[in-house]
């Protein structure tokens, strides 16, 4: 009972925190925009933690927040292996081969005006569509170890990427492109030096959008074979042994290598697209 | 209408590589059923043939290209053996049937839809919210913006074992799924919407006198029209696949994600093929039928489309 009414304390201490701050005098400050959110999560993550030992909560069903930061602490090599497995390996590979490809493919039908309208609409349909469903066949196919979770990977991130790129090739001016004939240039200097800098926020755009789909597909794809480490595999056993507070370990892994991953191809745009209004 | 024929051209394409592909993918399987069936194979043993590429065997064994496009277990089912099924358990079957695609599909496609509403209807009061309380603005924002990035859709399937743990089964935990997953596009781009009138229109409606409520349904709610809609395209797509993944790992009898899994399971590759395949049309014909609605909508709003 008593952790009960704690709960609710600190959700109202939290809640009133926050309102003070947000409608504070320097609530414009880099510090509050920061500030504030983590206020909300920590209350959240407190309340959380009360309600679960107030109401007496089954560990099967949530664990407490504390019982997973413990388990974090005591599995780190095994949550490195996973993450390395599933993360670097299945993902990672399987993001850099799709993006290429959707680049390379960009390029070629960008040669032709009537290959570019074809490619937009289908590209963008089957962005749309539930790719990750190949899983299990590409499990078969390519085996149970991290190449079939960099294939399934490849294939969903390709076409958001293909999108964005093709859209972005198109994105000059007639006069950008005019100057540059003026200059003599012939098409490679006018792909390298015009239009593929002129690609890059759209490109990105792709990018940014793919980062969740490759963690989706590469955890995904582990239900359904996989060797006996990966975050999917660990989230599927650990389920069967009902340790939630494994699979609940594994989902802050991913949800911060997820964050990380976003914030990581956000940092590489900032520097390479400094030119653009948006990042200005 | 002019892109109709670059469109066909693109698919065309892409059914010639599939077209193309089958024969190394399927030869290996092929040539075993042969031999066992008294023909001739080159080489001569199963062992012998993995050596070999895919290519090269069928290069070798011509008579042999034919039957790999009618293989009843192959790895990579032909166009027509797909389309075959597809018309066979859509059309050929009575739609109660438990072979029937269209059971399937409605068994995917109804918590698809009630998530979907619930999420967009909390989505909308959310944006709502964020954009009139400038504490929920700071702190609820910025956790809306990085939950984009983190890969809810892969734990799905445990989402749905906990809520059956906990008693609830039927359509309610797939249908949590579908609207969380559509939730967060909603709420980014009506909060996104809400805020697009610029500073002009707003200090024209306050020489008006207008408060803030009157603002709201006469000039913020009509101007995030388009971003709603874009959001709902998203979000609706969004939700479909989640209602798949979760159906896939979880052991669910019917849907497509279980259709999907069985068929893998039972080794009756044609039927995976068929539900996936399937599953795109209908997420095909969802977003078609938002971006009707939204054409609709705007047009009688004397909007222009996006």
């Amino acid at each position: 009972m008593m952790y009960v009414i704690a709960g609710f304390a600190i959700w109202a201490l939290g809640w009133l925190l926050n309102v003070y701050l947000a409608n504070g005098k320097s609530s414009d400050h880099w510090a509050m925009n920061i500030g504030i959110p983590l206020i909300f999560g920590l209350t959240i993550l407190l309340v959380w933690e009360c309600f679960v030992i107030g109401f007496e909560v089954n560990p099967v069903f949530l664990p407490r927040p504390s019982d997973i930061i413990v388990r974090m602490a005591n599995e780190v090599p095994r949550l490195w292996a996973d993450f390395f497995q599933t993360i670097i390996k299945g993902a990672l590979t399987g993001y850099i081969i799709g993006g290429l490809a959707a680049f390379a493919i960009a390029v070629l039908a960008d040669r032709s005006e009537f290959l570019t309208r074809g490619v937009l609409p289908v590209g963008s349909f089957m962005a749309a569509l539930p790719i990750v469903g190949i899983a299990p066949i590409f499990v078969k196919w390519f085996g149970s170890d991290w190449e079939s979770k960099a294939a399934v990977v490849a294939v969903m991130v390709f076409f958001p990427i293909l999108v964005n790129a093709v859209a972005g090739l198109r994105d000059t001016t007639s006069m950008q492109r005019d100057l540059m004939h003026t200059y003599g240039a012939g098409y490679w200097p006018t792909l390298f030096k015009l239009r593929i800098p002129a690609a890059l926020p759209f490109i990105f755009n792709g990018l940014k959008i793919a980062t969740t789909l490759a963690l989706i597909g590469a955890i995904v794809a582990e239900f359904f074979g996989s060797p006996t480490v990966g975050m999917g595999f660990r989230i599927s056993t650990s389920f069967g042994q009902l340790a939630l507070d494994m699979v609940w370990a594994e989902i802050v892994i991913a949800a911060i290598a997820g964050s990380a991953f976003y914030g990581i191809v956000t940092l590489i745009e900032k520097g390479v697209t400094f030119w653009h209004p948006s990042q200005r | 209408m002019k892109s109709i024929l670059p469109v066909l051209t693109v698919i065309a394409a892409v059914l010639l590589i599939w077209i193309v592909a089958v024969v190394p993918m399927n030869v290996h399987l092929t040539a075993d059923q042969a031999q066992r069936d008294g023909a001739v194979v080159m080489p001569d043993t199963s062992i012998a043939r993995k050596e070999v590429s895919g290519v090269a065997l069928a290069l070798e064994n011509p008579h042999l290209i034919p039957l790999t496009y009618v293989g009843k277990r192959p790895n990579l089912p032909s166009p027509h053996q797909v389309s075959a099924e597809m018309f066979n358990t859509i059309l050929g079957k009575k739609i109660t049937s438990k072979r029937s695609l269209v059971y399937h599909g409605w068994v995917t496609l109804a918590p698809t839809l009630l998530g979907f509403a619930i999420g967009t209807l909390l989505g909308v009061l959310l944006a709502v919210g964020i954009v009139f309380s400038r504490v929920m603005d700071k702190s609820v924002m910025p956790w809306a913006i990085v939950s984009q990035t983190i890969p809810i859709l892969a734990l799905a399937p445990m989402i749905i074992v906990v809520l059956g743990a906990a008693g609830i089964h039927g359509i309610l935990p797939k249908s949590v799924i579908a609207a969380y997953l559509s939730f967060f596009p909603v709420v980014v781009g009506m909060v996104k919407g809400l805020r697009s009138p610029d500073h002009m229109q707003l200090d024209l409606l306050r020489t008006y006198s207008t408060n803030n409520i009157q603002g709201f349904w006469k000039l913020r709610l009509p101007s995030s029209t388009p971003y709603l809609f874009a959001s709902l395209k998203i979000g609706i797509s969004a939700s479909l696949i989640g209602t798949i993944v979760a159906e896939l790992p979880t052991g669910a009898k019917a849907g497509f994600g279980a259709r999907m899994l069985v068929g893998d399971q039972y080794g009756q590759p044609i039927l995976s093929w068929a539900a996936l395949f399937a599953a795109a049309l209908t997420a095909a014909a969802l977003v078609g039928m938002i971006s009707l609605i939204e054409r609709g909508t705007l047009r009688k709003m004397g909007m222009k489309l996006a």
